[in-house]
């Protein structure tokens, strides 16, 4: 039987941009039902409040700030360390077994689950180096949760800069850093970023992990030592034990609203990095 | 005039291939010096000898002596990085960095710790006069150099060698790419420039080694096969070979 090509096309474009549709869909359902939920109850006082009756009155003030301590105090381990790795294995070695042994135990960490990372920070960090639930438990534990997708996106916007321009820096006389630096780098930076950015996303929403390192304490975390809630724990217990469903929603407003803002000062960075070096 | 450059029986193989077989030449310095032959002759590997570019490449061996002003580039003792800023290059494909005309010529100054803005613009300004650029471009030095014409990137390229200050400037078929006006500002540039600085250039049409350059050697596999005045060379060849290929008889 012979069909009709431009049926077939038109069905396969249909079909496809349903689905596209139907992605988009949801994204925003799920959004949008936070946001009508949520909206009624977030005010200043919810924003910079100290909760009240475990959270049934209040605000999340401390779990507002206990979030940026910890998303930046990871940030701060994480960055240097998986673009310091990813430099090492694009930049500083040849292809070798060496480097696909930490190509494959970088892979294999991105699969593990997020409890199992907790698990072992609440053994390493929290026991074993007496850290206690406390900010740098967590910090490190997500640090470590983060390195992998750091490490993947930084290799690949890596790799995707021409070699020539890195041969046109050595020509003038560039060392080996000075040419990371000034010129793969920069070229390199939205990808980077990106993958950042992806990272912040998965510490920022994290439960599992953070309960077991960082604690639920609701008071707010004045020092590395001190224990926390983030937003997305607050979240949790709300809804967990029916304590208020309200406040529930409303920290998940704020925690997707800041999610927001963060990617619109990422893509704002991003623009100012390509109008500079394009 | 004296010699800027003495290569003493250079041999240089690739995964134990012979590339280049015992290349004994001497280059005069304020000079242009024509590098031609068909491809594989060695030429290009002639040149990345010469700013230890080869260094980047894989299973390669190096055997023979290269010296610039008596020292030798080869031995252990030399830094490929400062090297390289005594030896500029210039590529077949215009590459300028993902940046600003000023960024891209201020990249070489800036690498030797050059911060003064003023200082910057006169290199600057400098550099893109002496590669026939400036008029060009003076309105707007700091739009990207991506948007140039391949004719003006190249002389840009050229202008970004210059402000490192080298003795010595390797071109690499530097006008392959080229219409015919943007070659022959870049042949109008190397002409004043050879006052200054000892020039090497690499080209596959033998009518601009003819028009541009003061000396030309004739590569064949791996060999030196005539090494002269270049007004001899094409006019009355020792060899019949480089009577051959000037005549385009192969190649």
């Amino acid at each position: 039987m012979k069909i009709n090509s431009k049926f077939v096309d038109s069905f396969v474009r249909n079909s496809l941009s349903l689905q596209a549709y139907l992605t988009v869909g949801i994204l925003l359902l799920i959004v949008g039902v936070i946001f009508v939920k949520g909206i009624p109850y977030l005010n200043l006082e919810f924003l910079f409040y100290y909760p009240e009756d475990m959270g049934r009155h209040g605000g999340i003030f401390p779990s507002i700030i206990g979030t940026l301590f910890l998303v930046v105090l990871s940030l701060f381990f994480a960055t240097p360390l998986g673009l310091g790795t990813a430099i090492f294995l694009t930049e500083y070695t040849k292809e070798s077994k060496f480097t696909k042994v930490i190509r494959f135990g970088v892979e294999s960490l991105a699969g593990i689950p997020s409890i199992i990372y907790g698990l072992f920070g609440f053994i390493f960090f929290v026991i074993k180096l007496k850290m206690g639930w406390s900010l740098l438990s967590g910090a490190l534990t997500l640090t470590i949760m983060m390195l992998p997708t750091i490490i993947r996106t930084a290799e690949e916007a890596i790799k995707a800069v021409p070699k020539s321009l890195r041969m046109v820096s050595f020509s003038l006389g560039a060392t080996r850093w000075e040419t990371t630096t000034k010129v793969v780098l920069p070229s390199a930076a939205p990808g980077i970023l990106t993958g950042i950015m992806l990272s912040i996303g998965r510490a920022i929403g994290e439960t599992a992990a953070v309960i077991f390192t960082m604690g639920s304490s609701l008071r707010l975390p004045t020092s590395l030592f001190d224990s926390g809630r983030t937003m997305a724990v607050h979240f949790y217990i709300l809804a967990r034990e029916g304590i208020s469903m309200e406040k529930a929603y409303a920290t998940a407003l704020v925690l997707v609203l800041s999610i927001l803002a963060i990617n619109i000062f990422a893509y704002y960075i991003m623009q100012r990095l390509v109008s500079k070096y394009s | 005039m004296s010699d800027k450059i003495k290569i003493e029986n250079l041999k240089v193989l690739f995964k134990n291939e012979p590339v280049l077989k015992g290349i004994t030449l001497n280059i005069r310095k304020n000079c242009i010096t024509g590098f031609m032959g068909p491809a594989g002759s060695g030429k290009s590997t002639l040149i990345s000898v010469l700013n230890r570019m080869i260094d980047f490449e894989e299973d390669v061996e190096i055997d023979g002596k290269v010296y610039i002003d008596d020292e030798d580039i080869l031995s252990a003792d030399i830094e490929p990085v400062s090297l390289r800023k005594r030896v500029g290059t210039v590529f077949a494909v215009p590459l300028p960095l993902p940046r600003s005309i000023f960024e891209n010529v201020a990249y070489g100054p800036r690498l030797k710790g050059i911060r003064n803005q003023e200082l910057l613009s006169n290199i600057v300004e400098n550099c893109l006069k002496k590669a026939v650029l400036w008029d060009e471009v003076k309105d707007r030095l700091h739009t990207s150099a991506l948007k140039l014409s391949g004719g003006q990137q190249q002389r840009l390229c050229l202008a970004r060698t210059l402000a490192v200050k080298p003795e010595i400037i390797l071109l690499d078929e530097p006008c392959s790419g080229l219409d015919p006006i943007s070659t022959a500002k870049i042949e109008e540039a190397l002409n004043e420039l050879k006052q200054d600085y000892t020039i090497i250039l690499v080209s596959n049409n033998t009518k601009q080694i003819a028009r541009a350059t003061d000396y030309a050697a004739f590569f064949y596999l791996g060999d030196l096969i005539e090494y002269g005045v270049t007004e001899k060379i094409f006019t009355n060849p020792a060899n019949i070979k480089t009577e051959d290929y000037i005549q385009g008889k192969f190649g």
